[in-house]
């Protein structure tokens, strides 16, 4: 029997939850916050998606909205690593 | 192998490289030590994936990219982002990241909808035949994952900029909005949002039935996100923020499985668990389950502790006498809470307690979990004043040393040092975690007036002989009180 491509991807995404479980679990509260941030951040992965639906050139109801998801997935992503910095190095100043 | 060929399978190990950087970066997120070079491992990830995702759509699947529309979202959505990022307060993070949470949630709907439109609506000779059969092998898991992709992301968007605006106060001022039967409303929508999904991919046969099946979903799904969370109060906040983020990464996911998107389902899923992860550290910090806080109505419960009662026997004094007080204690800890942060007096109250160590002074700071808006969110701004971190002391380790000290100085904090939820079973905060205040020789409770905290009940700690209220703005307070200072010395 073959492994459908559907059984593989649910592998991966249980798989990774577990890692994600895994590489969390002991975070100082000091970090919460950039934490959640940065995560939120690493969730603009959906751009590779909005990537993969905005490569038409003709407009049509799909490329819109394919743009539209380039935009607000860049915002997450840009937004997200600069402001997580911008906390971050405030902790950093503190090893002066 | 031509050359097209070794790019286009490049690109699959590009998301492999980029997949194991994702998990090294959270990782070296989780430390201090560590934690700005993890943000940028994470950022420069995420650039790989994105190179790894051009090289895939042009030598793997042969399309020809045309960059107009991906160049003008890219730029108008980096500039918002690099503005929005480079402009906001330190005190507004969390609304801050609850915005960029919510754009994440909507990119992924959009996503999905932008596949429902390419692959149905706007394809030419399709057979009139459900949407699932209609997208071909593996159409039946490609339809589930648009309809979850869509709820989920439009849930997330709705339900961020509830909490944005909650967090700001513009909504009732953060209290809850309780809706008469929100329980069955919520359970229609849900409903309805099973059937509409359902109806556009196993039972709309035309391209106008998956339209009106996705934009019915995407709207009954976003009416859910506002009422999932208007019934939640401002201190509860934190956990909806950190739960929407495991949202926004559970959506990602979901548009990973409709375009079969492998980083997409690992990077998603890993910040789906993240997400779950905070959101139960914080409840735990409020003894509260997840359930508990989702239901929500906090602080309007019914109950007979749950009055906003008159105050009785308060004292309150001025900056003079308090800086007498505090110029004679040996040991003084600092409780900030959110007053701190909406007053910006995280330097001035830096500058207080380098005066008082300059006398001798024993200076603390007592964080609460659950302080401020988001977990963490005193330790940021004191470590924007550069306060040392190893005089914030957490809640387990710093209760004990309340009994011997001369002087605590609540700052803008109201139900984390509430002794209700110690002594009263049938208050609506009872059984959660506070710090014993209380038990200092002098407290001073800096707040600009009597009014309850977002849990909107009496705090009786401003009542007890120990317990001197001084009235005002806290960064104003902390400026007389250093002017005070200096003018003894």
């Amino acid at each position: 029997m073959v492994i459908g491509a559907l059984v593989i991807s649910l592998y991966i995404f249980v798989l990774a939850m577990f890692v994600g479980f895994e590489v969390i679990t002991k975070v100082p509260p000091t970090l919460h916050t950039p934490l959640m941030s940065g995560a939120n951040a690493i969730s603009g992965i959906t751009i590779v998606g909005a990537l993969t639906v905005a490569v038409y050139g003709e407009l049509t109801a799909a490329t819109a909205l394919g743009g539209l998801a380039v935009l607000f997935a860049t915002i997450n992503v840009v937004g997200g690593f600069l402001v997580t910095d911008r906390m971050l190095r405030m902790f950093g100043r503190r090893d002066r | 192998m031509t050359a097209n060929e070794f790019l286009g399978q490049g690109a699959y190990y590009i998301y492999l490289i980029s997949a194991v950087l994702f998990i090294f970066g959270l990782k070296q997120l989780s430390r201090v030590r560590t934690a700005r070079r993890g943000n940028n491992l994470a950022a420069f990830a995420m650039l790989l994936a994105v190179i790894g995702t051009l090289l895939e759509l042009k030598f793997a699947k042969g399309l020809d990219i045309d960059f107009r529309w991906i160049l003008a979202g890219a730029i108008v959505g980096g500039v918002i982002g690099i503005v929005a990022a480079l402009r906001v307060a330190m005190t507004s993070m969390p609304e801050m990241v609850a915005l960029f949470n919510g754009s994440g949630g909507l990119a992924s709907a959009l996503v999905a909808a932008a596949v429902v439109w390419d692959q149905l609506i706007l394809k030419d000779g399709l057979a009139p035949a459900s949407a699932a059969s209609n997208l071909g092998d593996g159409g039946i898991t490609e339809a589930v994952s648009i309809v979850l992709s869509v709820l989920i992301g439009a849930v997330t968007l709705t339900g961020s900029v509830v909490a944005f605006l909650k967090l700001q106060g513009r909504l009732k001022k953060g209290a809850p909005i309780i809706l008469p039967g929100r329980h069955v409303i919520s359970l229609l929508l849900i409903v309805g949002a099973a059937a509409s999904g359902i109806y556009f991919g196993f039972v709309g046969e035309t391209a106008d039935a998956y339209a009106t099946g996705t934009i019915v979903l995407a709207l009954v799904a976003s009416i859910l996100g506002v009422l999932l969370v208007i019934p939640i109060g401002g201190a509860d906040m934190p956990v909806v923020v950190s739960l929407l983020n495991s949202y926004s990464g559970l959506a990602a996911c979901a548009a990973g499985f409709v375009i079969n998107n492998p980083l997409l389902i690992i990077a998603g899923s890993m910040v789906g668990a993240a997400g779950l992860i905070l959101t139960n550290i914080m409840c735990v910090a409020m003894n509260r389950s997840l359930l508990n806080v989702l239901v929500g109505g906090f602080g309007v419960a019914e109950g007979a502790s749950a009055d906003h009662g008159e105050y009785e026997g308060v004292t309150s004094c001025d900056a003079e006498e308090a800086a007498m007080v505090l110029e004679s204690a040996r040991s003084v800890i600092v409780v900030p809470g959110y007053g701190l942060a909406v007053a910006q007096a995280q330097h001035v109250v830096r500058e207080l307690a380098d005066l008082l160590e300059a006398r001798g002074t024993k200076v603390q700071y007592a964080i609460h979990p659950v302080a401020g808006r988001m977990p963490g969110h005193m330790n940021v701004l004191l470590a924007e004043a550069n306060v040392p971190y190893d005089q914030l002391v957490e809640m387990d380790a710093i209760n004990p040393e309340f009994r011997d000290t001369d002087v605590a100085i609540v700052l803008g904090a109201n139900d984390v040092v509430n002794p209700a939820a110690n002594n009263d079973p049938k208050s609506p905060i009872a059984g959660m975690p506070i710090l014993d205040v209380e038990h200092a020789r002098t407290v001073f409770v800096i707040k600009r007036s009597l009014s309850p905290g977002y849990a909107g009940i009496k705090n009786e700690l401003f009542e007890r002989d120990n317990t001197m209220m001084i009235f005002g703005d806290a960064k104003k307070v902390l400026n007389g009180l250093v002017n005070e200072f200096k003018e003894l010395s």
